[in-house]
């Protein structure tokens, strides 16, 4: 008796656990259908393929876990990209002509400065009260122009054990090194701060920011905070698209709407508290996998962004209308 | 009788706080004793809720002392207030929607057995902690809100208004949980408008008026009059009487009626409500809160569709999808909440003249000048009060509610209803209200008015309509309104029998603490 | 609350500084007139030869497709929204006109693009106004597909060539008597009936209503949806008048043409003082905001400064007067 309750009692606590990760499991399931379905398309897509879209996606991705964890705690960032373009060109700055050794200074101090332009980002939206979106905007003119500062046209370099580290694979060739880093990196960050009380924080500011200030929350030092856990991810992805390039790149990529994009299809509510970095990294892939089956398929590429647009606005209406639908039931 | 310093848990002294120009708070003081439930108490608008924020930490008043077992200090935050030993419980609970209640524990450094034990202690014995927040019902968080507030067992404990709208038998075991904390060595302030709650829990209340400490009274038998005499002040005395009766004559039963609703529900909330409206009369709706009222209001106002049941206006049955049907069949909504009324960065002429372009055929060119003496006659009808009228978020709160009103006063209202139209705003502008609401319906309009003040209906209605359980209970004509009577009916009373028993043998008021299974069944 | 609540006079130093506070918070514009002519002031001090009729006819030139654009931000920020679509959408417009002009003759080679730009922004506004999508995602992805399908018609118009048509370089680039440009045919009836329908229409209100409060349009009777599907219809059709005067400016027709103007016309109306969240500003604070502006990188070029000090000022004062703006209108 005692037994079977227990028993049922924790398939109902996996249902519950299935349910509220509902999104992100589908997320994942879509992409292994995905990869299935490039498979058959392109029978030649193996090892090298993963290889290719593990380092292909790694910028997008880390941007992603970046703005999922400032959006969760109920912010937005648009100065992402902006900012990634800045640590590029610093670490690609730095690493120029340097021995090899020396690009483990440059990595840490480019990690520093990530957190630290994203506790300014954080301080000013937290001081001057205007919303997130205007202060990260304007700061995504400050960032970038650093960066043309830093370096008027594309150029630096990046030490070779850099690009080994997001390219190629890891012990057999199935399993790509970019892979492997990202989920290193989104475990050494992302795990311990989710389950420390920082990271309860920052869900309970973005859920409801009174409850969370009434419940002793420190609201502002928490934002700031996540801005800087973004800070950090913005830096990891300047570093790997100077890894992955060789050079950097003064002029902002399209990471910071494609961040925001592949955040609301991983799941995270624009009005935050919900969802998590997971399904931001599933939604990255999936864009990358239709972006190459289009390839595949020899469609038009182009069509590509619109299959990207249509996906991003279908999913979300579709999304927001089951929200009504259940607020009206 | 007097006690020092040291003797007191917590003292606050010559709190003062100005917003602007405004004076929030300017003498308040508050000395609490340990082991007593010490009730704060005030009119709306008194400073109550700015003395509430100052010792709770969220915000920092102007000057004064605040003194917690001798030690002095203020909050500059929540976090520090419940750090120092005072631990706040609101109306809204603060527990975050999106975290299951383990981690809403963990959130407050909570612990979690002695959170068992007082959620068992009140009812809540089953309470699975992986569940979200966002799915457990209203008053099932309250009391979770409670039992981590009394899992810390802070040194004061604060209530503000957490029994309101809570179901009577869970109200009895709070009140009952509250009570054993008297004569120890902690203590509770307990903010409540129910005075039956105070006269049964508090040792000693304090009262503000107008931002000031102007008495601290004993609780004992009687001590309620003297509360509200204290709460009045002396300058306002019995309210001057309303003229009715101009419209007794279209008030004729064969009068077809403005509105009627026949058998209406909806979802759990009303389960069953008829009545007629006609045109020249004021129906008064009685309830205690949430018994279905918003609901039949909602659905009334166009914003939410019945479940079942029928609802015609001037006869004929009618169906709305959005407020704006409800609009074109002449039903205008005055809500409670101005925030959910006024564009409050906009001017008065605005606010008033929003309804005139609604429609897609008047999105044109407006016609200042039509415009202009429709909104001017209607702030003369209210007697707006308009020096700062640029951003309505300026006005005070009683002028405020006079614009929402004003809005459909200066359309011309065929039948209009009101939700607590009164709400914390001062005596003077109640009483242009209460002329105002006999003026439309001495005109032909027909006015429906919910009110929380019971004795508005005799000031204001022609009759009554008590609302129980999503079910109306009673029909009390005017002359026989008074306060005892509706309150007896609202609780669903017959004959003498005493109050709270009966309402908590109300079937639906035991499912408020039901298993989230059968809520998400719903 | 009557008697707590009377304005005490109080110290003139007091009374003065909340003069300034409420004129700042009221006609916003006028500090903002005030700065554009320092900076002006300041360019005649550094580079005295500078101000000529010809620089004012540059600078307007350059000024007048960026305040079109700057228009749709300033509307759609009115309702609580934005529209990131603009950039695409001009682009499209620029590139589609310069494609089908060849074949099709220059009205229709207009009206096509025009008509597509509203069909964009009436599906934006149904996915805003109806699904409730969040403008900024609604119209993030708008831009994805028109960008997308602008670049399919490129590829499939490639051999055809085309060129941006001699009459529409002639409004996007000419100058009447060199001080003049033609584009301000276009944008002053855009202009005014722009702010006329802020200030003088139904519709205009409803624009500060919706974002001012939505719940109390709603039961006001605002079919907000419909208000929704308008607005951004004609945000779409204004970015693609937008596009043509770009296309004629740079004598450019490039599927990203627009691309780099979008960020800057957010910032426009931002600095105009319309708020992004809704029911506060209006347009000529945002042709003031352009102007400024357009004369920072006018006078930030003249001195030599690279592009990156430019957009460091443009973070740096965009944050700036954003801040200035939430401190004096905040409650209380």
């Amino acid at each position: 008796m005692g037994a079977s309750t227990s028993r049922s009692g924790g398939g109902a606590a996996i249902l519950a656990a299935v349910r509220r990760n509902a999104w992100t499991i589908g997320l994942v399931v879509f992409m292994a259908l995905l990869l299935v379905f490039t498979k058959i398309i392109q029978p030649s897509y193996g090892a090298a393929g993963l290889q290719g879209l593990g380092s292909s996606v790694l910028p997008l991705a880390l941007a992603a876990v970046g703005q999922a964890i400032v959006v969760i705690s109920g912010g937005i960032d648009l100065s992402i990209g902006s900012m990634m373009a800045l640590t590029s060109v610093v670490s690609a700055t730095m690493m120029n002509e340097q021995p090899e050794e020396f690009a483990i200074v440059v990595v840490i101090c480019v990690l520093f400065l990530g957190l630290a332009i994203g506790a300014v980002n954080g301080t000013l939206a937290v001081v001057t009260r205007v919303p997130d979106i205007v202060v990260t905007l304007a700061m995504s003119f400050v960032w970038a122009g650093c960066a043309l500062l830093v370096l008027k046209t594309p150029g630096g370099g990046s030490a070779k054990w850099l690009l080994n580290l997001v390219t190629g694979s890891l012990g057999t060739e199935w399993i790509p090194r970019a892979a492997v880093l990202l989920i290193v990196v989104v475990a050494i960050i992302w795990i311990p701060l989710r389950r420390s009380r920082l990271g309860l924080s920052i869900y309970a500011i973005g859920s409801n920011r009174l409850a969370a200030f009434r419940s002793g929350v420190p609201v502002g030092r928490t934002r700031i905070a996540a801005y800087m856990a973004m800070g950090l991810f913005a830096a990891l992805g300047g570093l790997s698209l100077t890894a992955s390039t060789g050079i950097g790149t003064p002029v902002p990529g399209p990471y910071t709407l494609m961040s925001v994009a592949a955040v609301v299809l991983g799941g995270v509510s624009l009005a935050g508290g919900r969802g998590g970095v997971f399904g931001a990294v599933a939604a990255v892939i999936i864009l990358q996998l239709i972006r190459s089956d289009i390839t595949f398929l020899n469609i038009n590429p182009n069509l590509a962004v619109v299959v990207q647009g249509v996906i991003l606005i279908g999913v979300v209406m579709i999304g927001s209308l089951v929200q009504i639908r259940r607020a009206r039931a | 009788m007097t006690l020092t310093t040291t003797d007191l848990l917590l003292e606050a002294t010559g709190i003062s706080k100005t917003y602007g120009a405004v004076v929030a708070l300017h003498a308040a003081s508050l000395a609490i004793r340990p082991g007593e439930v010490h009730a704060l108490m005030g009119a709306n608008g008194a400073g109550k809720s700015t003395f509430v924020k100052i010792l709770t930490g969220a915000i920092r008043p102007d000057t004064g002392t605040i003194t917690l077992r001798g030690r002095q200090r203020i909050a500059h935050s929540p976090g520090e207030a419940r750090h120092s030993g005072l631990v706040p419980v609101y109306q809204e609970p603060s527990l975050i929607p999106d975290l299951d209640i383990r981690a809403n524990l963990r959130l407050t450094e909570t612990p979690i057995e002695p959170f068992r034990h007082w959620a068992g202690e009140l009812g809540l014995d089953t309470l699975d902690l992986s569940s979200m927040a966002r799915q457990l019902p209203l008053a099932s968080l309250r009391i979770i809100d409670l039992a981590r507030a009394l899992a810390i067992d802070p040194d004061v404990l604060m209530l503000d208004e957490m029994t309101a709208a809570l179901p009577a038998n869970l109200t009895e075991r709070v009140l009952e949980v509250i009570g054993r904390r008297r004569g120890g060595s902690k203590s509770v302030i307990f903010i409540s408008h129910r005075m039956i709650e105070i006269a049964s829990i508090c040792d000693r209340a304090t009262v503000l008026r107008e931002g000031e400490t102007v008495g601290v009274v004993d609780v004992t038998a009687g001590a309620e009059d003297q509360i509200v005499q204290l709460m009045l002040g002396q300058a306002i005395s019995d309210m001057p009487a309303v003229g009715k009766g101009a419209g007794a004559g279209a008030r004729a039963s064969d009068v077809t009626p403005r509105l009627a609703a026949r058998s209406l529900s909806a979802r759990t909330k009303l389960h069953d409500v008829s009545f007629e409206l006609r045109p020249g009369e004021v129906l008064g709706v009685v309830a205690l809160e949430g018994q279905g009222q918003d609901e039949l209001f909602d659905i009334l106002a166009g914003s939410e569709r019945p479940g079942g049941g029928e609802l015609l206006v001037d006869g004929a049955a009618v169906s709305f999808r959005h407020p704006a049907d409800a609009i074109r069949a002449g039903l205008v909504y005055v809500p409670a909440d101005r925030a959910q009324a006024l564009l409050m960065q906009r001017s008065v002429r605005e606010n008033i003249a929003l309804p005139f372009t609604a429609r897609m055929r008047t999105w044109g060119l407006i016609r200042t000048r039509a415009e202009h003496v429709k909104v001017d006659a209607a702030i003369e009808t209210l007697q707006i009060d308009t020096r700062a009228q640029g951003e309505v978020r300026r006005l005070s709160g009683g002028n405020q509610q006079k614009v929402t009103i004003a809005r459909w006063v200066a359309g011309g209202v065929k039948t209009m209803l009101c939700f607590d139209p009164t709400r914390g705003i001062d005596i003077r502008t109640k009483h242009q209200i209460y002329l105002l609401v006999r003026d439309l319906a001495a005109a032909g309009a027909a006015v429906l008015l919910y009110t929380s003040e019971l004795k508005e209906v005799q000031l204001v209605c022609d009759r009554a309509i008590v609302i129980f359980g999503g079910r109306v209970v009673a029909e009390i004509a005017a002359a026989d309104a008074d306060e005892p009577t509706l309150l007896r009916a609202a609780y669903n009373l017959k004959g003498d029998a005493a109050i709270p028993q009966l309402a908590a043998a109300e079937p639906g008021s035991g499912s408020v603490v039901a298993p989230v299974a059968q809520q998400e069944a719903n | 609350m009557s008697g707590s609540a009377s304005v005490q006079p109080t110290r003139a130093s007091w009374a003065s500084a909340a003069a300034w506070r409420g004129m700042f918070r009221d006609r916003p514009i006028v500090p903002l007139v005030g700065l554009l002519a320092l900076m002006i002031v300041v360019i005649r001090i550094v580079q005295p030869d500078i101000i000529s009729p010809g620089w004012v006819g540059v600078t307007f030139r350059a000024a007048i497709p960026l305040a079109i654009l700057a228009a749709c931000q300033t509307l759609t920020f009115l309702t609580g929204g934005i529209d990131l679509s603009v950039g695409a959408v001009a682009s499209m417009s620029g590139f589609m006109v310069a494609t089908l002009v060849g074949h099709q003759g220059l009205a229709v080679a207009l009206l096509v693009p025009l008509l597509i730009a509203a069909i964009a922004g009436a599906v934006t506004g149904f996915g805003v106004g109806v699904f409730r999508v969040h403008p900024l995602i609604m119209t993030l992805g708008m831009s994805l597909v028109v960008l997308g399908l602008a670049n399919v018609w490129q590829l499939i118009m490639v051999q055809t060539g085309g060129g941006v048509p001699p009459d529409l370089r002639t409004l996007g680039s000419a100058t009447l008597g060199g001080i003049l440009p033609y584009s301000l045919l276009v944008f002053v009836p855009l202009a005014a009936f722009i702010l006329f329908l802020l200030r003088g229409t139904g519709y205009g209100r409803l624009l500060y209503a919706i974002g001012d409060n939505p719940i109390a349009s709603r039961l006001s009777g605002v079919r907000s949806w419909q208000v929704l599907v308008v607005l951004y219809s004609l945000s779409a059709v204004l970015a693609a008048i937008a596009g043509f005067l770009y296309s004629g400016l740079t004598n450019v027709a490039s599927v990203s043409l627009v691309d780099t103007a979008v960020l800057p016309s957010v910032a426009a109306a931002v600095i105009g003082g319309t708020s992004i969240m809704g029911g506060r500003g209006g347009f000529s604070g945002t042709i003031v905001g352009v102007l400024i502006l357009t004369v920072l990188t006018s006078l930030l070029s003249s001195l030599g400064y690279p592009e990156a000090v430019r957009q460091i000022l443009f973070g740096a004062i965009i944050v700036a007067v954003a801040a200035a703006y939430t401190r004096v209108t905040a409650e209380s």
